[in-house]
């Protein structure tokens, strides 16, 4: 892909590793990088990436090397073409730079984010949970959070 | 003299209005807490989260197919569509490509379930405008549609039709004339209703003008589908990365120009004849299915069939024609045939071989048994389809078992509701009402 060399060597200090995995453009990239790799992207006209499409993270539990992964896709109107850039995160310090300044709609899906995996945004104007209640403990969706473990809100009330 | 002495007496306070999470104006639960400076919305909070159910955490519980059922549940007005976006993430990522006529069979009942899900959306936001009869004759010719995805399907809502490499049956017999009348049965009715809402004083002066956004800022929040659309954003997944076989139909995307609620009103209803025109074209297109041959004897009931094989009697079996259950009449040999890919590995074998034959049998639990089932290769895909409201995409990342190890959703609703406050800020509390309704926020894809 010529995209992602043009990357590759661009932003060689931050760039981990690229693949196109069934046709999907992908960047691998340390949580330094995020600020200038992606105000590149969005502001360069060769690229134009415009829309910020998804954000979300996945929790690779018990794997060698940074625990976490936050995962952008991006789309081009004018372009047309699709990029999906992934951050490695730790488990120590587990928050990176807010793209919610780029685009707007990162500032709900970094919510989201943070309610289900726990990961900071730094710089995020508003960071709470956003699907689940401010009383629950943990974070759903990591991989040792149980799947049957309940928090309900109301306790139930004996029948006498 | 007097007039400044009274104002200073009378102390004005912006007031705080809580609405929501369960009002008859939501059409899901949904909370709103509006500041009010008299009518006027200063600033709007959105809260979201009150159905989420924990797809997410449910599918990397069971195996791939077991996610089909919950994907129905995401967007509950259109839920063919998720199946099929779910299929095809898997089968993306798999390396399958599955049949001319199954292709044909999702992009149909996409179509279908796009109609119903537009019909909804206009049909309740005309009725919360005091249009009562433009929402009943809507939902008479959604149920049109409904009856025709009851038949192939075997339900109205819960559908679970797709399957990873295929659908779960075939299109039943007289499909394609029986669907041409029931569409012109909805040409009928959205003439009638064009007529009674298009130009009709009251609901446009409540949609016109309201509810505003701008192109770039629907670009900047990530909005896609007919919201986008309506901005004058010429984006829609079905040309901009077609997939199935959507590139060999001819249809237009239609665009609005400002962006506000009658925009999105007439998109919507273009939309809707859009989609009855691809419908058209695919059921000229589609490759014929399975004509049932009778020739192999009286058909014989499943159970039978079991009993004769477990005593032994076997001879000729696999060739007779099985009577199975109701629900499960479309998954006889000659639907595989044709509609359902050749990879064992994927579908489920045929009924009478696994009633019939003991590779059959093995086959069908080495796919069901605990543990077994479709393994895609390790690694990770998004496939965006476009959705009734938008792009719907699918992030899957397998490790290379039985199970996703991750299973993500872009909701199309998530980053209109993200954005909803911004556009309802600057207007009147009574414009709430028709700019949430021309959004179709559907709870369930909104908060999983």
């Amino acid at each position: 892909m010529d995209i992602l060399n043009q990357l590759k060597s661009k932003f060689s200090e931050y760039v981990i590793e690229t693949h196109s995995q069934c046709g999907d453009a992908t960047l691998v990239i340390k949580k330094e990088g995020v600020i200038p790799l992606f105000s590149y992207l969005k502001t360069s006209p060769e690229l134009d990436f415009n829309f910020l499409m998804d954000l979300t993270a996945v929790d690779y539990l018990g794997r060698e090397g940074s625990r976490f992964e936050v995962v952008y896709h991006l789309y081009s109107l004018s372009k047309n073409h699709c990029l999906r850039v992934k951050v490695d995160v730790g488990e120590e310090d587990s928050s990176l730079d807010s793209v919610s300044s780029l685009w707007p709609a990162a500032n709900w899906y970094e919510r989201e984010v943070w309610d289900m995996f726990g990961i900071k945004f730094k710089g995020h104007p508003d960071l709470k949970r956003i699907l689940m209640y401010e009383e629950f403990q943990g974070h759903p969706l990591r991989k040792d959070y149980p799947v049957n473990r309940r928090q309900p809100l109301v306790k139930p009330v004996p029948m006498n | 003299m007097q007039t400044q002495e009274k104002e200073k007496q009378t102390e004005t306070r912006h007031m705080l209005l809580n609405v929501g999470p369960s009002h008859p104006a939501m059409h899901g639960v949904i909370r709103f807490i509006f500041e009010l400076d008299g009518e006027t919305i200063v600033s709007a909070d959105t809260e979201i989260g009150y159905l989420h159910r924990g797809f997410e955490k449910m599918c990397e519980v069971g195996p791939y197919n077991q996610a089909i059922p919950y994907t129905d549940r995401l967007n509950y007005v259109s839920p063919l569509i998720n199946n099929f976006a779910y299929c095809l993430a898997v089968e993306k990522l798999m390396g399958l490509k599955v049949t001319e006529r199954c292709q044909y069979i999702r992009v149909i009942m996409s179509e279908i379930s796009r109609v119903t899900d537009h019909l909804t959306c206009i049909g309740a936001t005309a009725m919360e405008l005091g249009a009562f009869t433009a929402f009943l004759y809507m939902m008479k010719a959604r149920e049109f549609l409904y009856e025709l995805v009851e038949q192939v399907t075997g339900a109205r809502l819960t559908v679970s039709y797709g399957r990873v490499g295929g659908v779960k049956a075939d299109l039943p017999e007289g499909f394609a004339d029986q669907t041409r009348q029931v569409l012109k049965e909805v040409r009928k009715v959205l003439k009638e209703v064009d007529k009674l809402l298009s130009r009709n004083r009251i609901f446009v002066d409540r949609v016109k003008g309201v509810g505003v956004i701008s192109k770039e800022d629907a670009i900047a929040y990530g909005i896609t589908g007919p919201f986008l659309r309506s901005t004058g954003v010429n984006y829609d997944v079905r040309k901009a990365q077609p997939y199935l076989i959507y590139d060999r139909l001819k249809f237009e995307i239609p665009l609005g120009t400002n962006g506000d609620n009658l925009d999105r009103y007439y998109v919507r209803m273009e939309e809707m004849e859009q989609s009855m025109i691809m419908i058209e074209q695919a059921l000229d297109q589609i490759p014929p299915g399975v004509v049932r041959i009778h020739e192999q004897g009286e058909p014989m009931v499943a159970a039978q069939m079991v009993d004769e094989a477990k005593m032994g009697r076997i001879a000729g079996i696999a060739q007779r024609n099985v009577l199975l259950d109701p629900t499960l009449q479309g998954s006889t040999k000659g639907f595989h045939e044709k509609v359902n890919v050749e990879d064992k590995k994927t579908v489920l074998p045929p009924k009478e071989a696994t009633y019939g034959n003991i590779e059959g049998l093995m086959n069908h639990f080495k796919w069901v048994m605990f543990g077994h089932g479709i393994r895609p290769p390790k690694g990770e895909v998004y496939f965006p389809v476009e959705g009734a409201n938008g792009e719907l995409g699918f992030y899957i990342v397998s490790d290379g078992t039985e199970r996703p190890y991750r299973v993500r959703v872009r909701p199309p609703c998530f980053p209109i509701m993200a954005a909803i406050g911004k556009v309802l800020e600057g207007g009147m509390m009574a414009d709430v009402v028709p700019t949430f309704g021309s959004v179709n926020m559907i709870a369930g894809e909104l908060d999983r």
